[in-house]
């Protein structure tokens, strides 16, 4: 044995020790998130879990069924109907966030003036409270007397009954949405702009590239981590989405607008099937899953890390 | 060694600190009034009582009774939960699952029996039943035996604006009138220009099976196992309620049925007819003073037909001061302070048996025409009950939505209203 080999053994002998040192430090400093994480998120999955195999009313003992909850969601019209809902508002969505998002990134990444201030002002709708956000676009949107019909009215241009229409009570949640949003996702995408090297815009500004081609072969693909990160939030996000339908429309006129996690709801407090609305969870969950999982894959064609 | 030890303290005072501020945050349960519990016996008692119906305008009338009882009974304190209807019986569906209901809680006629069903109320037979109507007393009852007391019964009646009729030169409706009457006298007194509106009545579950009713059809069929509504009679009530939105009654994006919207428009003098309950009484008279206003027995269609709620309040199975909640729930039911303050701010009506008890209630105005609240109990649309019962009111007030927007005809919405609660019903 040589001593190298000893002083080796030594020193990790004492790294040991020193971990089993800090192992309660390291479990102070963990309580305070990691305690309610597991009360109030890890726990109450796995107990929906659970839950979801029983036909449960959350008064009455609980009754074993198995997979039945499933089985009959999985047949039922009604689930594809709000899976439908939920993907309509998504494709509407998402594109008009991400454009109106990318939008007013670039142009706060100018030299504007009062720059700071408008950046804080596209900033306030996403830290202000979504039932207030709804029943002011509920308002804006009021078919009779509210202000988007009314400018409408005044150019000539047909007046949708919004919200109180089934087909234009999902545009009319999109619009909200996608209002409240711009600003979580502006700030996202001029982080990505300011991280850009200014080299390489200049680079193409001397080969004599005009502004336009510049960002489309430079700037976009550059912003293309970005970019990612906020279409996998937003997918998530927009697979959840259940306050501003809730408060605007209430799922309706007559069911038009109910989404996923709007029919949870019913299930479990209107209902009283507490089974059903927990094996909903987790089909949506799957569902959430395999999309996250196909654009973890997928990004590797697309997405440039410099 | 020592130095190991104190780091050791130093873990557990950690772990205790963020346990107690997690259990800190947690609600009082039933067998756990509020954290540390007093039993009952002489020392102190809080009990909880988790209500909906005083909430909007009649918090301070129970707060009243509430302190009566205190200085009746020194060693039991109220703990009062008020809870918008709306959101009533999901909280109380929740807090049951949890275990954190309070001692005492209100229940509606219709979800009565799958609490009592599913244990979740405690057995209370034998307490004195003497001074309810007998079959008040009876509706809360499961198997025999009695595991609430009623609290209260209303019902629902026609508004009437006195001064609007007059500047029309129109007749008050009168009881001979029936749905025809109605509906010229509406059409008469809509001027939507001003904002004024002729007649307000739910496009609901609540109303259509009254209308069915007063059509001379039914709901469910006697077997209660499947509807009954998808005939002439069932017909004519959809057709009555989903033709008045838009022509004598305001839309959705006029603002109907959000809250206070109908209060609102007949309190301010711009609805001439209004179709709801006797406790809006004392609120219309706070509100507006000055109006001339009265109430009438609702129009029949080729009969009579009025809404009787009532509801009732039971002691939680799990709570653990059974004595001093019971105590509590025959004084809020049937003392006199109860019952005085019921009649004289015209909240919902006691269920008493001597209904002499309630002339004092009569002899209050306004409205002048109270024998109207007694009168409509001679014919009673009882409300249908099912197990599904919101996923049925679900299914009835989204079909009926559909008629009145105009996407859909009555005939159809009705088909599809029985082809969606007849599977309900099995």
């Amino acid at each position: 044995m040589s001593d190298a080999i000893v002083i080796g053994a030594a020193r990790k002998a004492r790294r040991r020790k020193m971990a089993a040192k800090n192992l309660g430090w390291v479990l102070v400093f963990l309580a305070p998130s990691a305690i309610p994480l597991l009360m109030f998120k890890i726990a109450p999955m796995l107990a929906s879990a659970w839950v979801s195999l029983h036909e449960w009313n959350m008064i009455s003992p609980m009754e074993w069924v198995g997979l039945g909850n499933y089985a009959n969601l999985l047949t039922s019209e009604n689930t594809w109907e709000v899976f439908g809902h939920t993907l309509l508002y998504i494709l509407g969505y998402l594109p008009l966030v991400y454009a109106g998002g990318l939008l007013i990134a670039v142009a706060l990444n100018q030299k504007l003036k009062a720059r700071g201030f408008l950046r804080a002002a596209y900033f306030v709708p996403v830290v202000t409270s979504w039932v207030a956000v709804a029943l002011v676009w509920q308002w804006l949107l009021n078919p009779s007397n509210g202000l988007v019909n009314h400018l409408l009215g005044l150019v000539g241009l047909p007046q949708p009954g919004w919200w109180t229409d089934p087909f234009w009570a999902i545009p009319s949640v999109i619009l909200a949405s996608a209002w409240k949003d711009l600003g979580f996702v502006m700030v996202i995408l001029l982080a990505g702009l300011q991280a850009i090297p200014q080299e390489v815009q200049e680079a193409a500004t001397v080969d004599g590239a005009n502004p336009w081609r510049s960002f489309w072969h430079i700037t976009f693909p550059l912003l293309s981590p970005s970019t990612f990160f906020v279409v996998v939030i937003s997918l998530i996000n927009g697979f959840q989405v259940f306050d501003q339908v809730y408060v605007m429309t209430g799922g309706g006129p007559s069911g038009a607008s109910q989404v996923a996690v709007g029919r949870i709801y019913d299930l479990a407090f209107r209902y009283g099937e507490a089974g059903s609305a927990s094996a909903l969870s987790w089909i949506l969950f799957a569902i959430i899953l395999a999309v996250t999982a196909v654009q973890m894959y997928g990004q590797k064609k697309w997405v440039n890390y410099a | 060694m020592k130095k190991s030890r104190n780091r050791l303290a130093a873990i557990a005072v950690a772990a205790i600190a963020v346990t107690g501020l997690v259990a800190g945050c947690s609600q009082g349960s039933a067998t756990n009034p509020g954290g540390d519990t007093p039993q009952t016996g002489d020392a102190q008692v809080t009990l909880r009582y988790m209500n909906f119906s005083s909430n909007d305008g009649h918090e301070a009338d129970l707060q009243a009774i509430v302190s009566a009882f205190e200085a009746d009974n020194p060693g039991i304190k109220i703990a009062v939960e008020t809870v918008p209807y709306a959101d009533y019986s999901a909280k109380l569906q929740t807090a049951v699952a949890g275990g954190t209901e309070a001692d005492t809680f209100e229940l509606e006629y219709a979800s009565f029996i799958s609490y009592a069903k599913a244990g979740a109320l405690a057995d209370i037979t034998g307490i004195d039943t003497a001074a309810y109507a007998e079959s008040l007393v009876k509706a809360y009852q499961d198997g025999g035996k009695q595991f609430a007391l009623p609290e209260s019964f209303s019902n629902v009646v026609l508004f009437y604006n006195k001064d609007l009729f007059d500047a029309k030169g129109l007749a008050y409706p009168a009881n001979e009138w029936t749905w025809a009457d109605e509906t010229k006298a509406a059409e008469a007194l809509t001027d939507k220009a001003a904002g004024v509106w002729g007649d307000y009545q739910p496009i609901s579950y609540n109303e259509f099976y009254k209308t069915v009713a007063q059509s001379g059809g039914q709901f469910l069929n006697a077997a209660g196992d499947a509807t009954a509504f998808n005939d002439q009679a069932g017909l004519a009530g959809a057709k009555w309620l989903t033709g008045k939105s838009g022509t004598t009654m305001p839309t959705d994006a006029d603002g109907a049925n959000t809250p206070d919207f109908d209060t609102n428009l007949f309190t301010s003098g711009k609805l001439a007819m209004w179709h709801t309950g006797i406790w809006m009484f004392g609120t219309v008279a706070e509100k507006a003073p000055e109006m001339n206003w009265d109430v009438i027995v609702e129009p029949g269609n080729t009969q009579k037909a009025s809404a009787m709620f009532s509801n009732a309040v039971g002691v939680s199975a799990k709570s653990q001061v059974q004595d001093a909640a019971k105590k509590w729930l025959s004084y809020y039911t049937a003392s006199q302070t109860t019952i005085d303050t019921r009649l004289a701010k015209s909240w919902e009506l006691p269920p008493v048996a001597d209904q002499s008890k309630l002339d004092a209630y009569l002899k209050i105005t306004p409205p002048a025409n109270r024998q109207a609240v007694l009168d409509s109990l001679n014919a009673v649309a009882l409300a249908p009950v099912v197990a599904k019962q919101q996923q049925m009111q679900d299914i009835v007030n989204d079909e009926l939505a559909t008629v009145s927007a105009g996407r859909a005809s009555a005939e159809d919405a009705l088909a599809s209203m029985q082809a969606k609660v007849d599977p309900l019903l099995k």
